[in-house]
C-alpha cells in the first residue's frame, strides 16, 4: 500500500481541525462596536476553574447585598426561598431534613411578605413568605418596573451571570467600577451614567481626542452600592468592591445553583470514560492482532 | 442486501420461529457479519458516532418534552425549571444543547470524509444523497429546537430566518404569514415549532435506515477507494462486528470525553450569553448571529446584497451538495491518489472556518485592523463584507468550476492493485484490479 | 464468539491457546463497562421523572378550624387533594370513642386519630382508601361517610367499617398552631 505522505500530515491536522472548529464555535462572538468596553478585571471568584466550588460564606453576605439593596428593583422570579437551603448553596444546612425545612431558608422566607389569595374570602393579602414561596419581585409587571426607573426596566437577576460575557467578573467589575467622575469631555445625560465596563459606542457623545475614546457605555443604574450600606454578620467590611464581589459570587451562584455538583460529577465521568477507554483500546488491540491493515 | 448470502444459522428454538416469521435475528446478525474493508481508519468511524448523537438526542429531547412549556409566557422559566428543580434535569439539558453542537462537529467531518475519499461517487450516489437530506433536516431541526428556549436569539433568530421566506417574491408574505401561525412569531409560532421539532428527528431516524440501507447495497467505500471483487473478500474484508463495532466503540468514547468537557465544564462555551435574556420583541439584540454551526451558510446569505438573492445562495449553498456526484469527473474516487484535487480540498476546509468566522463577524468591520483599502460598490475591500463575498465564490467554485476541471485534467497518482497487496496498477482504478470481470461488489 | 470469527475467516489473526483466557477477560471488561455505562446513562434520565424539587418543597396550609359548626365538616384543598375537617358532635365521639377495636377492618382508637385537647376536630385526607373517590358526608350505616363508587362505609372518625376499603381515612401530618388553627403539612 502506498501512503501519500500528506495523508499522515492531515491525519496530524485532523483532530487540530476539530478543536480549532470548536475554538472558532467558542471565539465566534461578535466583534465589539468601536471603542468596545473595558476588559472585566477578575473577582477572584472561588468557584471558577474546573474544580471550582462556592465559597458559603461569601453567598450569605452576597445574598443579605441582594435582600437589602438590589432587590428593591431587580427581581429575581426563578428562586425560591427553598433554593437558598440546597447543597451549596448560601444556608444549607446538613441537619435539615429537607431545603425546603431548612430553619435559616423558613426564617429569611418569613421575613418578606407575598402577595396572596385569602382562602375564604378571595381578596387579595400579604402574608409572610414560606420556604416554597418564589422571591417576590419589586415591581408587579414591566411597565410598573419602568415607570418607577425612568424608563429603565431594571432586569431580572436570576440568570445574569449566563447572559452576560463575562459572567461573574463583568457584574463584579461593573457594580465597582463606576469613576467618581464621568472624564471630562464625555456628554452624559440625564438619567445616564457612565461606566467603562458597560457595553457601547462613546464616539457620538466624545468631544475629546478622536484617537482616545473613553471604553464602555451608558448605564440607566446609579451606583448602586455605598461603603458602609451593608452590615455583614460575620464582621466582613464592607467596602463597595468586597460588596460587589459578594453579590456577583450569589448571582453567579443563582444563575448556576448546580455548577459545583456539575463539575465533581464531570471529574467523575471523564475518569470512568478514560478507563472505559483504556479498555476497550486494548479490546480494539487484541482482536485486531495480526490483520494487516 | 448487498448480494452476500446470509451466514446465520438459527440454533435455538425460539430463533427457528422467528426466522420464518419475522427474520430479524437473521437481519442483525448479517449486519454484524458484513464483510467490511479492513483498511477503514478513523474518519470512518463518524456514522457510527453519529448514530450514537441521534439516539442521545432523542432520549434527551423526549424526557426534555416532559418538563418543557411551548407557550411563550412559561417557555424560559420551565427550561430553568428543568436546570434548577428537575432531578437530572440540567445534565440531561445541557446533553441536549452540547448535544446539538457534537452532532454538527460529527457531521461535518463525516461529509467531509465522504468528500475526500470520493464516497459519494458511483455507485454511491444515494448514499450521499441520502445524506444531504439527513443534513438538511439536522439543520431545520436545530433552528427548530433554539426558539424554544424562547431567549433573545431564540426569537430574534427566528425572526430573521423567517423573514428570508417573506424574500420570495410572489408568494413570500402569505406563505409568511402562514409560517409564523399570524403577522408576529408568538405563542402559535412557538407551539409549532415545538410540534416540528418533535417531529423531524424520527424522520431524520427514518432517512438514516435508507442511508444504511443504500450502503449495504452499493457497499462500503474505503480510503484506497477501489471496489473490492468478491474473490478478494476474504483477503481484503473482516466481519464488521468485532473489528468495526469495538473500533467504532473506542472512537466513540473519546468522542464522549471531548462531550463531557463541554457538557460538564464548559456547558455554555458554544451558545450566545445572550439567550440567557428571556425574549423581547421591542429590543434587538446587538448583534443577532445563529449557533456556530450554521455560521457558514449564515456568511453566504449575507455575502449577497439583495435579499432574495441571499436566499438562494444560501439554499444553493446546501443544495450544489446533491448534484456533486456528477459534478465530479474524475475517474479517481480518493483523494489520496489526487495530489492536485487535494490541494484544492485543503483550501476548500480553511475556506470552510473562514466563511464561519466571517458569519460571526460585523460587515463593516476590517479584516486586518489599519491596513488602507478603497471602496468597492458597498463596502471597503479590506471588511468581511468582500472576504465573506471571496469565501462565498470560492465555495461555490469549488463545486462547480474545480471539481469538474481538474477531475477531467489531473493526472492522478498509481493505485493500487487492491487493499492487502502493495502492488501498483494502471490508472483505471474504479473497477479495481480485475479488470475483465468488475463485479459491483463491495 | 468473537474468537471463533477470528480463527475462521484469519487464522493468522489468532492468539496461541494459552492467551484465550486473557483475550477474553479483556472483552468482557469492556462489555461490563459498556453495561455500566448504559445504566449510568439511563439513570438520570429514569429520575428525572421522579417528582421535581418544587413539587416535592411541602406546601402547607393553615385553616381555623373554630369556622367548622357542631356535626359539620368543611372540605379544603391541601396539595391538590381534597381534606375533610370535621366538628364530630358529644353524641357522635361518645360512640366512636367507645366502638370495640375488634369491630374494625383496620383498628385504631379515635384518640390515635385527633390531637390531645382538641377531640372533637378530625382531619382526615378525602380519598377513599379503596380507589380514590370523594367519600360523601353523613351518608352510610355508621354516621360518618359513605363511597358511592363501590360502597364502602366510614364512621365519624373515617375508620372503614364496611366495604371494600382497606383502611380507615388517612389522617395527614397536622398539628394546632395558635388556639384554633391547625397547619397541614
Amino acid at each position: 500500500m502506498s501512503k501519500v505522505k500528506t495523508m499522515s500530515t492531515l491525519r496530524v491536522l485532523a483532530p487540530v481541525l476539530a478543536i480549532a472548529s470548536l475554538s472558532l464555535a467558542g471565539m465566534a462572538s461578535p466583534a465589539d462596536a468601536a471603542g468596545g468596553s473595558s476588559k472585566p478585571r477578575s473577582g477572584g471568584f472561588s468557584f471558577e476553574g474546573p474544580l471550582g466550588t462556592f465559597d458559603q460564606a461569601q453567598l450569605q453576605r452576597g445574598y443579605k447585598v441582594y435582600r437589602e439593596v438590589c432587590s428593591a428593583c431587580h427581581s429575581m422570579n426563578l428562586l425560591s426561598f427553598r433554593t437558598l437551603g440546597e447543597r451549596g448553596g448560601p444556608f444549607y444546612d446538613p441537619e435539615a431534613a429537607s431545603p425546603a425545612e431548612n430553619r435559616f431558608v423558613k426564617a429569611l422566607a418569613a421575613d418578606t411578605q407575598i402577595a396572596d389569595i385569602d382562602t375564604e374570602t378571595g381578596d387579595p393579602i400579604m402574608r409572610p413568605g414560606i420556604a416554597a414561596d418564589k422571591f417576590p419581585a419589586p415591581f408587579p409587571n414591566a411597565t410598573a418596573a419602568a415607570a418607577a426607573n425612568g424608563g429603565a426596566v431594571p432586569p431580572d437577576l436570576s440568570v445574569m451571570t449566563k447572559a452576560r460575557a463575562g459572567g461573574a467578573d463583568y457584574i463584579y467589575s461593573l457594580l465597582s467600577g463606576y469613576p467618581e467622575t464621568p472624564p471630562a469631555g464625555l456628554k452624559v445625560n440625564d438619567g445616564q451614567y457612565y461606566n467603562p465596563y458597560m457595553t457601547g459606542d462613546m464616539k457620538p457623545f466624545w468631544s475629546g481626542d478622536p484617537e482616545h475614546v473613553p471604553p464602555g457605555g451608558f448605564i440607566a443604574m446609579a451606583p448602586p452600592l455605598v461603603e458602609g450600606q451593608v452590615t455583614f454578620d460575620d464582621g466582613t467590611v464592607s467596602s463597595v468592591d468586597q460588596m460587589a464581589k459578594d453579590v456577583s459570587a450569589y448571582i453567579a451562584w443563582a444563575s448556576d445553583p448546580r455548577a459545583t455538583e456539575r463539575k465533581q460529577s464531570g471529574m467523575g465521568v471523564l475518569a470512568f470514560l478514560a478507563i472505559f477507554a483504556g479498555l476497550t483500546y486494548a479490546s480494539y488491540r487484541k482482536i485486531w492482532k495480526g490483520v494487516a491493515h | 442486501m448487498s448480494g452476500h448470502e446470509s451466514t446465520y444459522v438459527p440454533k435455538t428454538g425460539i430463533e427457528k420461529w422467528l426466522d420464518t416469521r419475522l427474520p430479524i435475528v437473521r437481519f442483525g446478525a448479517d449486519y454484524l457479519a458484513l464483510p467490511t474493508p479492513k483498511n477503514l481508519n478513523y474518519w470512518y468511524t463518524f456514522g457510527a458516532i453519529l448514530s450514537i448523537c441521534l439516539v442521545v438526542q432523542i432520549a434527551t429531547g423526549i424526557f426534555l418534552a416532559m418538563h418543557y412549556q411551548p407557550n411563550t409566557a412559561m417557555a424560559f422559566a420551565s427550561v430553568e425549571r428543568i436546570m434548577r428543580d428537575v432531578n437530572g434535569g440540567w445534565l440531561i439539558r445541557y446533553v441536549h444543547s452540547n448535544g446539538a453542537s457534537m452532532f454538527f462537529v460529527a457531521v461535518y467531518i463525516h461529509m467531509l470524509r465522504g468528500l475526500y475519499y470520493g464516497s459519494y461517487k458511483a455507485p454511491r450516489e444515494m448514499i450521499w444523497i441520502l445524506g444531504c437530506i439527513i443534513f438538511f433536516l439536522m439543520i431545520a431541526t436545530a433552528f427548530l429546537g433554539y426558539v424554544l428556549p424562547w431567549g433573545q436569539m431564540s426569537y430574534w433568530g427566528a425572526e430573521v430566518i423567517t423573514n428570508l421566506v417573506g424574500a420570495i417574491p410572489l408568494i413570500g408574505e402569505p406563505v409568511l404569514i402562514w409560517l409564523r401561525g399570524g403577522p408576529a412569531i408568538d405563542n402559535a409560532t412557538l407551539n409549532r415549532f415545538f410540534s416540528l421539532h418533535y417531529l423531524l428527528p424520527f424522520v431524520i431516524f427514518g432517512v438514516v435506515v435508507l442511508h444504511l440501507w443504500a450502503l449495504h447495497t452499493a457497499g462500503q467505500n474505503n480510503p484506497v477507494g477501489i471496489l473490492i471483487p468478491r474473490e478478494r473478500e476474504k483477503k481484503d474484508t473482516v466481519p464488521f462486528h468485532p473489528y468495526y463495532t469495538v473500533k467504532d466503540g473506542f472512537a466513540l468514547l473519546i468522542f464522549l470525553m471531548m462531550f463531557a468537557v463541554f457538557v460538564f465544564f464548559m456547558p455554555n462555551a458554544l451558545g450566545h450569553a445572550d439567550n440567557y435574556i428571556p425574549a423581547n420583541p421591542l429590543v434587538t439584540p446587538a448583534h443577532i448571529v445563529p449557533e456556530w454551526y450554521m455560521l457558514p451558510f449564515y456568511a453566504i446569505l449575507r455575502a449577497v446584497p439583495d435579499k432574495f438573492g441571499g436566499v438562494v445562495a444560501m439554499f444553493g449553498a446546501i443544495g450544489i451538495l446533491f448534484v456533486l456526484p456528477w459534478l465530479d469527473t474524475s475517474k479517481v474516487r480518493s483523494m489520496r491518489y489526487r495530489p492536485t484535487m487535494k490541494i484544492f480540498y485543503l483550501i476548500f476546509v480553511l475556506n470552510g472556518l473562514i466563511l464561519g468566522w466571517c458569519g460571526a463577524q460585523l460587515p463593516d468591520a476590517a479584516v486586518v485592523p489599519g491596513m488602507p483599502s478603497f471602496f468597492l460598490i458597498d463596502g471597503q475591500l479590506n471588511s468581511y463584507l468582500w472576504l465573506t463575498r471571496l469565501s462565498t465564490l470560492y465555495y461555490f467554485a469549488f463545486f462547480v468550476v474545480i471539481m469538474p476541471f481538474v477531475g477531467l485534467k489531473e493526472t492522478p497518482l498509481r493505485i493500487p492493485l487492491s487493499i492487502s497487496e502493495p502492488v501498483l496498477s494502471g490508472p483505471d482504478a474504479m473497477s479495481g484490479a480485475v479488470p475483465a470481470q468488475a463485479e459491483k461488489k463491495g | 464468539m468473537a474468537e471463533s470469527v477470528v480463527n475462521a475467516e484469519h487464522p493468522e489473526g489468532g492468539a496461541p491457546e494459552g492467551e484465550a483466557t486473557r483475550r477474553d477477560f479483556i472483552h468482557i471488561a469492556a462489555g461490563a463497562a459498556a453495561v455500566g455505562a448504559g445504566v449510568m446513562v439511563a439513570w438520570p434520565l429514569i429520575n428525572s421523572m421522579n417528582p421535581a424539587a418544587d413539587t416535592l418543597a411541602l406546601s402547607t396550609t393553615e385553616f381555623d378550624t373554630a369556622k367548622v359548626q357542631e356535626g359539620m365538616q368543611v372540605v379544603i384543598t391541601w396539595q391538590g387533594k381534597p381534606v375533610f375537617i370535621r366538628n364530630r358532635t358529644a353524641a357522635e365521639l361518645q360512640k366512636v370513642l367507645a366502638d370495640p377495636m375488634s369491630s374494625l377492618k383496620d383498628p385504631q382508637s379515635d384518640q390515635d386519630r385527633t390531637k390531645p385537647g382538641h377531640e372533637p376536630i378530625l382531619v382526615v385526607l378525602g380519598n377513599c382508601t379503596h380507589l380514590g373517590c370523594i367519600p360523601t358526608f353523613g351518608a352510610g350505616d355508621y354516621g360518618g361517610w359513605f363511597c358511592p363508587c363501590h360502597g364502602s362505609h366510614y364512621d365519624a372518625s373515617g375508620r372503614i367499617r364496611k366495604g371494600p376499603a382497606p383502611t380507615n381515612l388517612v389522617v395527614p401530618e397536622y398539628a394546632f398552631t395558635a388556639g384554633s388553627t391547625i397547619k397541614i403539612g
